[in-house]
């Protein structure tokens, strides 16, 4: 399945994109998401793992499994107000 | 009542759309953007948001006020887009029957949004730089 990922703030500027897309097996989970993200987006890595993953917009642990209808974004650490 | 606005926040019309002839309190509480953040000068910030994450996590931040506090109204406004230094970034604003209340309500709500809703500034320097804020809490 393909999953569209939203990104913002550094997270968009360091890769130049508003959306990626990642190629998952049926099945995957938040955890193998974020793996492939690593692997495609290598100037974002480390902001990546301070970030947060939402889905359907909820925040979502690594285990949550993924389906190709769900809304996806990483959320890099927020600093409204 | 929350939204998001690219326009400048009427903090007067927020505070009296709160009142109620039940409610002995209103407390508003104002962000504004800050010239000073340790020795970085700050010219001007943009904000940015996920938009139907930041509303749907707004909408739960007043349902949990509502829950907690015996509410009259509770306001929220966050604005988007470019600002300048001083300008109103976002207001709560809440009534209750009593004051306790409504200074509690205000900061939780005013807490909890800047730590769960998906927006997020960039603070642009004097010599044209600007970097996005993901500090960890």
């Amino acid at each position: 399945m393909t999953i569209r990922v939203k990104l913002f703030a550094a997270m968009r500027d360091l890769t130049g994109d508003e959306v990626v897309e990642v190629e998952l097996p049926d099945g995957a989970t938040v955890g193998d998401l974020r793996r492939e993200l690593g692997k495609q987006l290598p100037l974002a890595r480390t902001l990546l793992n301070r970030s947060g993953i939402a889905v359907n917009h909820d925040l979502v642990e690594n285990d949550r499994a993924l389906a190709a209808a769900d809304e996806v974004a990483v959320i890099p650490p927020v600093s409204g107000g | 009542m929350f939204r998001l606005t690219r326009d400048a926040i009427d903090f007067h019309a927020l505070t009296e759309s709160v009142r109620s002839p039940h409610c002995g309190a209103v407390v508003l509480f104002l962000g504004t953007v800050r010239d000073l953040t340790g020795e970085q000068v700050t010219v001007f910030l943009d904000y940015e948001a996920y938009g139907p994450m930041a509303e749907k996590k707004l909408a739960e931040i007043e349902a949990a006020v509502r829950k907690r506090w015996p509410i009259g109204e509770v306001a929220m406004v966050h604005r988007l887009g470019r600002l300048d230094v001083g300008d109103v970034s976002v207001a709560v604003a809440v009534s209750t029957p009593h004051r306790g209340q409504a200074f509690d309500a205000a900061r939780y709500a005013i807490d909890t949004l800047k730590e769960l809703v998906p927006i997020w500034k960039k603070e642009n320097a004097p010599n044209g730089s600007g970097e996005w804020v993901h500090q960890s809490k």
